[in-house]
């Protein structure tokens, strides 16, 4: 970045807007997604960078296929295929968000040590959080896109592009990004509070739900006792919203939400998308206090 | 609000609780700060001096809206920091000595050049400001490095920079030449004294170690120990505080054991108000705080008693220092964390 006025780019005008100057709220978003953006980009140089992002998430999903294929003996034509691999690439964005969100707070605090001049700034902590998680939400879309196109490509998925159906896809995609942000949110703020082991509450979250959110085996498949952890993250509709809307009637082969029609879904989704919302809202304030009760806000564990 | 201090404390207290190494029934209790009443007018340079421990981070974090006090009320530019600590963030900037923050991804510029933005400045009026601290503190040509790549000194620098790019009109300072060079502390001093001559309604105080820095910056002082205010007042208020006591500064042999156990220490010798020892160079070096002259025949033939010669004896005037040490009863590098008095014989 250069702040010679000739060469100041989009980002930086809209940040001199009046209204983004005077508004902590949008002025914090903007600037953390800036910040974040950077971190994330800049850890190594542009070529390393992008066969990371590239490289990545393809190694993730071929682990996920090999095992398919050496159980199934290649059975890439069965609807469980599409139903796994789609499952696994759009699961990319769980991970990247929630820990996105939350490892800003452990980074700032314990990395980079800013956490009492971010605190003590005008700053609105709330929207910086989702701000600093923008950055992981491109980086992970990149790799959800890479991802399935892939699979098109080499184990041909049965996407037609033209079929897609793309405002359920885009609907469901912002839903499952804004309640992710916000359990992400909730976890960063419970990380406020703590001084050590912070680093894999996020990680062990997103981990959790890997098992119960039907991402790589329909949640009938659980027992009957385990379902329910399944149908209260949003992350299970919104997947299963995703995967309608991108194989269209090959989505349909397993019962688990067959009674639920797309609007069903989308309006349970949103449903859990503004609670978790308003929920963020009200645990950060609580956690903010709490750090601030216990003198936690600024502490570093050296962990 | 121009008639409020800028800082308001009133019976201003902090209590940690210690968690134990085991089991929460070894939880312990710090008082950080007990009962402090503060009041800082607006244009004042004041400073805050203690030994680690004191309570003075305390008292700033809880100032800068970072940590909530157990009991009393603080008040920053008039606005309460548990009710309104956002408008407080607007006020104020902290710059902390020794401090090596910053993302080290980014440039010196990018880096202050964000602190400027998330206090809403905009771009031609941070890049302005961002030149002229740079040229102030003589880092200019460090301006597209990356953090990472500079040097402990110039960090805190940047960091100093950092406190002051939002122009705020309260602005507290944790040692803030600590660890820096002779010339870079020298410069940060003439920066504060020249900032505050511009900015005769903005309000700055200054936590430091360095008695002589105390001396030279602030038009006020408080010494705090074991999170207690003991004296507020000017510098040289302080110090007459001490002219009716003589101050003598002795170098010695190194002192022996005691002759009789019933006799007791240097401090125990009628007239002897405060003692420090040192020991350097193979003799002993005493600071007395004496109630008179006369007091220091007492201590000289005690030192015989012990069998220790006097090398060299020497009256001086009253100094911070000593104010330090007549207040809290030990120098102020001791560590107050640690249990027990310090320098006492």
């Amino acid at each position: 970045m250069t702040l010679t006025p000739s060469r100041r780019g989009l980002w930086l005008r809209v940040l001199d807007l009046p209204a983004v100057r005077r508004n902590d709220g949008l002025r914090s978003f903007l600037v953390a997604t800036w910040l974040g953006w950077q971190i994330e980009s800049n850890w190594a140089d542009p070529f390393l960078f992008a066969i990371y992002s590239v490289v990545r998430p393809l190694a993730s999903v071929m682990i996920l296929v090999v095992m398919y294929s050496v159980i199934t003996q290649g059975a890439f034509s069965q609807p469980i295929f599409p139903y796994i691999y789609l499952g696994n690439a759009l699961y990319i964005l769980v991970g990247q968000i929630i820990t996105g969100v939350s490892w800003a707070i452990i980074d700032d605090r314990e990395h980079y040590r800013v956490a009492k001049h971010l605190y003590t700034a005008p700053i609105s902590g709330y929207t910086y959080l989702f701000g600093r998680g923008v950055a992981r939400l491109i980086i992970g879309t990149i790799s959800v896109g890479i991802t399935v196109g892939f699979g098109m490509a080499v184990f041909k998925l049965p996407i037609r592009p033209a079929a897609i159906d793309w405002p359920l896809l885009l609907a469901s995609t912002a839903l499952g990004v804004a309640a992710l942000a916000g359990l992400g949110l909730i976890i960063g703020a419970w990380t406020m509070t703590m001084a050590r082991h912070f680093w894999s509450v996020g990680e062990a979250v997103s981990g959790a739900m890997y098992l119960f959110t039907g991402a790589i085996f329909p949640i009938d498949i659980l027992p009957a006792w385990l379902r329910w952890i399944g149908f209260i993250f949003p992350v299970t509709y919104w997947l299963e919203a995703a995967r309608r809307a991108l194989l269209g009637p090959g989505a349909a082969g397993f019962t688990t939400f067959a009674a639920f029609s797309n609007a069903a879904l989308l309006g349970i989704l949103a449903a859990f998308t503004a609670a978790l919302l308003i929920g963020s809202v009200f645990f950060y304030r609580w956690a903010l206090d709490n750090a601030k009760e216990k003198g936690l806000l600024d502490m570093e564990s050296g962990y | 609000m121009p008639n409020d201090p800028a800082i308001l404390t009133q019976d201003l207290g902090r209590v940690y609780k210690l968690r134990g190494p085991k089991r929460k029934e070894d939880a312990k209790e710090l008082i950080a700060l007990d009962g402090v009443n503060l009041t800082v007018t607006r244009g004042e340079l004041f400073g805050l001096l203690g030994p680690n421990g004191a309570g003075k981070t305390t008292l700033i974090k809880i100032l800068t809206t970072l940590l909530l006090p157990t009991r009393g009320t603080a008040q920053v530019d008039g606005l309460d920091v548990t009710r309104e600590p956002q408008e407080i963030r607007r006020r104020i900037a902290t710059v902390s000595g020794g401090e090596t923050s910053g993302y080290g991804l980014l440039t010196v510029e990018e880096n202050l050049w964000m602190f400027a933005r998330f206090y809403g400045l905009d771009t031609p009026v941070a890049k302005q400001r961002i030149n002229e601290l740079l040229e102030v503190v003589g880092i200019t040509d460090r301006k597209r490095t990356k953090i990472s790549d500079l040097s402990t000194g110039l960090r805190q620098k940047m960091n100093f920079i950092r406190g002051f790019i939002s122009d705020p009109d309260v602005v507290f300072l944790d040692e803030p030449t600590l660890g820096l060079d002779v010339t870079a502390a020298r410069q940060v001093r003439s920066f504060l004294k020249e900032w505050m001559a511009k900015h005769p309604d903005r309000t700055l105080l200054l936590t430091t170690h360095y008695m002589a820095e105390a001396d030279e910056l602030c038009g006020r002082l408080a010494i705090i120990d074991r999170g207690k205010l003991l004296a507020v007042d000017a510098p040289l208020a302080l110090k007459h505080r001490l002219q009716r006591e003589a101050i003598f500064n002795l170098k010695v042999a190194p002192l022996g054991q005691r002759p009789d156990n019933q006799e007791g220490g240097i401090e125990a010798v009628p007239g002897v108000r405060q003692v420090t020892v040192a020991e350097q160079d193979g003799a002993t070096e005493l600071s007395l705080i004496l109630e008179g002259d006369d007091a220091l025949a007492g201590v000289l033939a005690h030192l015989s008693r012990r069998g220790s010669g006097l090398i060299s004896l020497e009256k001086r005037e009253p100094t911070l220092e000593d104010v330090f040490i007549d207040l809290v009863g030990r120098r102020l590098d001791v560590d107050t964390t640690q249990q027990g008095n310090g320098t006492h014989e």
